[in-house]
Order: C-alpha cells, then structure tokens, then sequence
C-alpha cells in the first residue's frame, strides 16, 4: 500500500474517532495512545468503530482482532495489510 | 372527560417545558398518538396520549413550564364523543390517515431537527401523529442514514448541567429514603465466553453478540424468580411490577446519565435483545429516546465493567427498587470441578436493593439464580 493510501486510510479513521468523540482534538491524539482510554470510547462506540472501519475498507474484522484496532497506529497498520 | 396530564419521565422530572402542542380542540386522538413535545433535561422528548378521545381544551400553552402530574389538556372519551358528534364525523375519524390532508409542516421539534440532519422534506414523509404529524418515530422507520454535512456540528442534544441537577436530586432522595442493602457474587464467564466465540464465528460485526446481551437475559430471568426487586416503592407500598423494563444506564459525552428502559427484556431472544439494545443506546447518545422508555424501567443496570471497575455498588433510582452492577470481565486462577487450577474469566454481579420492599436472603437467591443462567447461555 502506497504512503498516498496509507495517509487517506489514517484520515478516514480521524473522521469516525470525530463522530463518537465530537469534542475532541484529534490533532493531538497519540498515533500509540489507546482510543478507547483516549477519547472516552465505550465497547459500544468502539464496535461501531470498527463496524465503520470494516464497511469503508471492505474488510472483516474477527472479534478476536478488535485488540489490535485500539490505537490509530494499530487500526491503520492492520487494514494496510 | 378525562385528563391528560404532564407525564413522569423519571423519578428525577418534577417540571418540564411545554414546548408544542401538535394537536388543538376539536382534534381526534388515538391511544399512541404523540400530541406534543416537552423538554426535559433529558432532551426533547415526544408525549403520547394514552385513550382514544377528542381534545376539548389545551390548559397548558406552549413555552410555559408544568409540574409532574399537571392537567395539559381535558378530553372527552370516544364514548363520550360519540354522543355529542354526527356519525358523519365519526365515521369520517374511520379513515386512513392520509399524508395529503396533512398540514403543511406540522411536525414535532424532534422530528424537525431529525428530519433537517436527514436531509428530509417533511412534506414527503408520511406522519403518524394527529392530523399526520411527523413524529421521530416515522422518521426512524425511514432507516434513512444522515448527510455528511447538514446538522449543527457539535450541537448537543443534552443539557448536560440540568442534567446533573436532576441526577444530584434524584440520588440524594434515594439515599435519604432507601435503606439500601448491597450484595454481590462473582460470577464465572467461561461457559458464555466459550459459547458467545462459537455463536459469533463467522457473523457479520454487526451481527455478534456482546457478553452483556445472555448477562442481560439472564437478570432479567432472575427477576422472574425474585419478582419483589422489580418494581416500585410509592406511598409506603411496594407494587411489583408486571413486565421487565430494564433501565440501562448509559452514560453520554460531557457527565450525563440516562437510564432508558429495554422493555420484557425476558420475553426477547438474544438477537432481538441486541438489536434493541444497540438502537436504545444509539437513540439514548443523539437525544432520541421516547418518553416511554424514559419513565419505564422496573430496575436499573449498570455496567461499570466497561471502565475497568471490578466491582460497583449502585445507588437505587427512585421509586425503583433494585440496581444491578457489573463489573469487569478479570481472568483469575480459579478451581475447576476436579480440584485442579484453571484461568477462568470471572465477573463480579452486585445487587443494591431496598430493605423496605426485600430481604438480602431474596437478593441472594436473585444473585445465585443469574449465576446458574449464565452457566447454560445455550438455554437463554
């Protein structure tokens, strides 16, 4: 995967954090940080995170791979695979 | 004649703000029918009439505040209708509604402010409300997903420090008044874990189930067993409560609380428990619950697991009579059945209920029976 495809799939992660965690500012997140902790997400916001993820990139995602979406670094390295 | 009064949408709701009338004298109405709009610190909520009749007078105007139990509005029963009405008109209530001989624009607040994140024309929605009123109700059976860019950016649909006064008033009531007793089991998940894995193989995302769904069904089974904590404690009486509405608290962006009600929680299968649940809390998030789902709950869940706290005693949400806690899904040596050391995933389930109404002997046998459901999630 292209830097270009990389960088469109870490901006389209931003604009889903941005729905559940409105208030946020993103710009400062820690590409390491865990989202969940980070923006206050609960389980169920973090599912439809991934459920969005999982719509706009074509990808399933197992449950037992929700662990390593939890942090924008992860969740972007995992759907660049 | 009857009177329609200002609803309870909670133990905390002692006023609320009429903010639109979608009905006016003269106007037919059936049990359902939402006929106005109040604002509450829990949003905009739609009101529904709870008798078929005609509206004779409006004694509450729009923009004036009224307290819990205040007559809005008298109406004469149909009964009482039918005497004083030519058949001609009574016939005529016999119609279809028909979105054409809708008034332009009539629509609750609600459903005006879904309708514009929507993108929708409300004259092209048909409306269930009196006269055809668009209700949020029509506009949510749309399924239709919001526009990118319409919708007030960071609008909130909360007073969030109304809110909090409301909650502050309600919880000091509640320990002032309830002689709350509390108790708590730990519980072993493997059995739902390992059949939620298999369950969940191969189902979409949105299609699996989450551990709290057969932990769900199983306290509301258990109340079955120990109706007398699901109910209320008005007027020094105890009413147990015929159907399981369970209040699930959700907490929402900037420190507020609401505890909508999934109602006969013990009569859904555990998709259907999903479902609903998924479409509450979604609902509960953008301001969108129903009036209904506000002043329902029979007891009241808290899953406090979700923020890494083992173990929660919960403060009892008047005139409820009972709040169940969950805690933290914890991996922990346990002994197995041969006396060997397995790792098991353990969860702690509390009950806070009110000594007035219950003893801890029927908070135990509640507690023992979820456990005992939750070890055949199969069966739920």
């Amino acid at each position: 995967m292209t830097s270009a495809k990389k960088e469109e799939l870490n901006r389209l992660i931003l604009t889903e954090l941005s729905e559940l965690a409105p208030e946020a500012d993103l710009t400062r997140l820690d590409p390491e940080a865990d989202i969940r902790e980070e923006l206050d997400i609960d389980s169920f916001d973090f599912v439809r995170f991934i459920t969005a993820l999982s719509q706009i990139t074509g990808k399933d995602v197992p449950e037992e791979d929700y662990i390593k979406l939890t942090t924008l670094a992860s969740a972007t390295a995992y759907f660049v695979r | 004649m009857s009177k329609f009064l200002m609803p309870s949408l909670g133990a905390d709701m002692e006023e609320a703000t009429l903010t639109q009338w979608l009905v006016k004298p003269g106007d037919h109405v059936r049990r359902g029918d939402v006929v106005a709009v109040v604002e509450t610190a829990k949003g905009a909520i739609e009101i529904e009439i709870f008798e078929d009749g005609v509206i004779q007078t409006i004694s509450v105007s729009e923009g004036e505040r009224a307290p819990v139990g205040a007559t809005l509005a008298l109406i004469s029963t149909k009964t009482e209708a039918a005497k004083t009405e030519a058949p001609k008109k009574e016939a005529a209530l016999e119609q279809p509604k028909s979105p054409s001989k809708r008034k332009p624009g009539r629509a609750s607040p609600a459903a005006r402010k879904r309708a514009k994140e929507l993108g929708l024309n409300l004259n092209d929605v048909e409306g269930s409300g009196p006269d055809g009123a668009v209700t949020l109700s029509d506009l949510e059976r749309l399924g239709v997903q919001p526009k990118e860019d319409v919708g007030e950016a960071g609008a909130k649909p909360y007073d969030i420090t109304a809110m909090r006064q409301t909650i502050a008033a309600a919880m000091a009531r509640s320990k002032r008044e309830i002689p709350h007793y509390y108790l708590a089991t730990t519980v072993n998940m493997q059995a739902v874990e390992t059949w939620l894995k298999t369950f969940n193989k191969g189902r979409q995302i949105s299609e699996r189930l989450p551990y709290l769904v057969p932990t769900l069904k199983a306290v509301a089974l258990g109340l079955r067993k120990v109706p007398e904590l699901n109910g209320f404690y008005t007027d020094d009486n105890h009413q147990a409560a015929e159907a399981i509405n369970i209040g699930i608290a959700v907490s929402l962006r900037g420190g507020g609380l609401v505890a909508p009600a999934l109602s006969h929680v013990d009569q859904m299968t555990l998709e259907e428990i999903a479902a609903n649940l998924n479409d509450l809390i979604e609902r509960a998030r953008r301001g969108a619950l129903r009036a209904k789902e506000l002043s329902g709950p029979t007891i009241t869940l808290s899953n406090m697991g979700e923020r890494g706290v083992e173990t929660l005693y919960g403060v009892i949400t008047p005139p409820q009579v009972a709040l169940v806690g969950l805690g933290r899904m914890v991996s922990r040596p346990c002994a197995d059945d041969n006396g060997g050391v397995v790792v098991s995933p353990l969860m702690q389930i509390t009950l806070s209920a009110d000594h007035r109404v219950s003893s801890g002997h029927q908070g135990a046998l509640f507690l023992n029976a979820v456990d005992k459901l939750l070890q055949t999630p199969e069966e739920l």
